[in-house]
């Protein structure tokens, strides 16, 4: 699990530009499930049968992480930029980007009088080229970068730029390879455009049409020095999820998500989040709409490069959706 | 040209049907079947039975514009603002004001008559009405009903080494891009969609979108060109006289990589010129109908526009007509049998 959580959020899924990432899932999960497609927003949809194929089971997790948009080359090289999904200019101060290419540079920033003063459109960043014309040569404008940061596992934790939402696709392929043999079918969505508004779960949801569904995703955690004032702490296990800004769970699938770790004993912990999204937020407006729910996994230092999860908190998660999968579905 | 008259129609968002009747009449006889839906939007179908993928072009009819909101004692109308306006580009300007295009200029305290402290703020929405020469608030009412929309009253002109000036060029500017092309030979089915309410959240399209379930999309707009002096090179989002700009990623949606890559390879084979648009704000019917049903491949092309969402905007009359030759070129550029090129 940490070897294939490091391997995922090492790569690069720029928003909108996921396509090595979903190769590399789609070779992952194609083992362990029956039907492979893809979509017009970049969607990953896997279908894997089970024994009642009347009932549908969408489970979500994204593909995309947060990065950068170039926006303009200048004379000297330098490359201006805008963000692309949440990331704060003071993240990228002295960070180095990649491109999916492999070309790396440097954030820097003009002069400022005073921190205040940091903005997004006051950051360039430099791939150490000599002019206009040799960075014009290896980047263009629309081509987008994100965090160069390799993941390591510290203690029973993992640091990484991509654990949103690689931490979910982990859990994801795992609980495909573990199931033994799902209740109904299961379509496991690793989905595009999470960060910029859950673009591509909206319309995997309606291509699925899922009887209830599950959003696999990071929380944010409230256990740190000084911190936000938030119920989740790292390593009390997988949060399901009560409400964020983009959803309140549907009440059936969070006790049904509660019966089923209380049964199995898997370490959970309830989630209220005062703010933030996930894919559940468009999955649950689909068609007539859909129950959802979320199952989450506490993340520290979120939209930076070194996000942080706990490996017994994703596994607590893997136990947990395969319980899901092989669970029939209740009536909501 | 029908720029010239497109512009001149008043549209503000929600008041559409002028600008429906007029583009109705245009592509009339030279599309298959042409309908309106609830909402306005106008849809009219070429090709329908021609093999190859369906591609639905869209424009969006409604421009920004005022509503009014107060008949003051006074004759004077107070207003709020339809869709994105900077109040500060307002004062002195020339409306017409509802169905019977009633003239009126927008007024405000005159600064001699401010107090320091009012001369120091930006202006307000607020501080400002429309004045039909009304002296009272029955005159006023004999002639404009609550409710009433206000729309920018621009002549359209040309001007300096080829530009135009005129109101509402975002987006009568795409809607005349679409008509030419509808006045072209189609090789396989277009779905035109001339769409209401843009200005307000992307509404029309959204209903636009599910009706027509397009194979892919590309949406023809005005854009923002900020290529002035006094704004660095990475905040100008494009370049009066540069072609039409391609729009990598904006709010509201993603152009999909493969549309993109198709209309840039059509660009360049036919020689036409084109730009990347170069700042991610704003957002176009694109968002609405990425996300319609189960996706749809979306772009957007623009026309780049000096001053939009003002009274007056500004624009190069040869991107107009590389904007069209562009359009061209993509659908000229995609087979009738096999997968679309933007599959590949």
């Amino acid at each position: 699990m940490d070897a294939l959580i490091c391997a995922l959020s090492n790569r690069l899924a720029p928003v909108g530009q996921e396509f090595a990432l979903r190769d590399e899932i789609a070779s992952l999960v194609q083992p362990y499930v029956d039907e492979l497609r893809t979509d017009a927003l970049g969607n990953l949809i896997a279908l894997r049968r089970g024994k009642n194929s009347a009932q549908r089971l969408m489970l979500s997790a994204h593909m995309d992480e947060v990065g950068v948009m170039v926006t303009h080359i200048d004379d000297d090289g330098f490359i201006r930029f805008e963000p692309l999904g949440g990331i704060q200019p003071q993240t990228l101060l002295g960070q180095r980007l990649r491109f999916p290419n492999g070309l790396v540079g440097s954030v820097g920033v003009e002069r400022l009088d005073q921190i205040k003063d940091l903005e997004m459109r006051r950051l360039y960043l430099d791939i150490g080229a000599r002019d206009g014309d040799e960075a014009r040569a290896k980047v263009r404008v629309g081509d987008t970068a994100c965090f160069d940061q390799t993941a390591v596992v510290s203690g029973r934790r993992v640091i990484g730029k991509a654990m949103d939402n690689r931490a979910g696709c982990a859990v994801l392929i795992e609980a495909l390879r573990r199931v033994s043999e799902p209740a109904c079918d299961v379509y496991a969505v690793f989905s595009a455009q999470e960060e910029v508004g859950a673009r591509g779960a909206g319309t995997a949801a309606y291509a699925v049409e899922p009887t209830m569904a599950v959003a696999i995703d990071v929380t944010p955690c409230g256990d740190t020095p000084k911190g936000e004032t938030l119920a989740v702490r790292m390593g009390a296990g997988a949060a399901i999820k009560i409400k964020d800004r983009s959803l309140l769970a549907h009440p059936v699938v969070k006790d049904h998500l509660t019966r089923l770790a209380d049964a199995a004993s898997i370490p959970y912990q309830y989630e209220v989040l005062p703010y933030g999204g996930t894919d559940a937020g468009t999955i649950h407006l689909s068609r007539t709409g859909v129950p959802t729910g979320v199952i989450s996994i506490p993340c520290r230092y979120l939209h930076t490069p070194s996000e942080m999860v706990d490996l017994d908190d994703l596994e607590a998660a893997v136990r947990l959706t395969i319980k899901l999968m092989e669970t029939q579905l209740p009536t909501a | 040209m029908s720029l010239s008259e497109l512009s001149q129609i008043p549209g503000v968002s929600g008041d559409e049907q002028a600008v429906r009747a007029f583009i109705a009449a245009a592509i009339r006889e030279h599309v298959d079947r042409m309908w309106a839906d609830s909402m306005g939007n106008l849809f009219a179908i070429k090709g329908e039975h021609l093999p190859g993928p369906r591609v639905m072009l869209c424009a969006h009819m409604d421009e920004v514009g005022l509503i009014v909101n107060h008949i003051g004692d006074d004759g004077t109308l107070g207003f709020a603002a339809v869709g994105g306006i900077d109040p500060r580009v307002l004062p002195g300007v020339w409306v017409q004001v509802g169905p019977d295009r009633i003239p009126g200029v927008i007024g405000t305290k005159p600064p001699h008559l401010k107090s320091s402290s009012e001369r120091e703020k930006p202006i307000e929405m607020d501080s400002l009405y429309i004045d039909i020469g009304a002296d009272s608030a029955d005159e006023a009412k004999q002639r404009v009903h609550l409710g009433a929309y206000a729309s920018f009253w621009t002549d359209f002109e040309t001007f300096g080494d080829g530009c135009a000036k005129g109101k509402a060029f975002d987006d009568r500017v795409g809607c005349h891009v679409l008509i030419e092309t509808l006045r072209q030979p189609v090789r396989h089915p277009v779905l035109a969609a001339f769409t209401v309410q843009e200005e307000l959240g992307l509404r029309g399209a959204q209903v636009a979108a599910y009706t027509l379930k397009p194979d892919a999309a590309l949406v023809l707009e005005g854009t923002t060109c900020a290529d002035l002096p006094s704004v660095d090179g990475h905040g100008q989002s494009t370049r009066l006289g540069g072609g039409p700009a391609l729009t990598v990623a904006d709010r509201s949606a993603i152009a999909h990589p493969g549309l993109l890559r198709t209309l840039i390879n059509a660009a360049e084979s036919a020689g036409t010129p084109y730009q990347l648009k170069r700042t991610t704000f704003g957002g176009t019917d694109a968002g609405a109908i990425q996300t319609s049903e189960v996706g749809i491949p979306v772009a957007v092309v623009s026309v780049p526009c000096r001053y939009i969402h003002s009274p007056v905007s500004m624009l190069q009359l040869n991107d107009v007509q590389a904007a069209i030759q562009l359009v061209r070129a993509f659908l000229q550029a995609i087979p009738t049998e096999g997968d679309p090129p933007w599959m590949r």
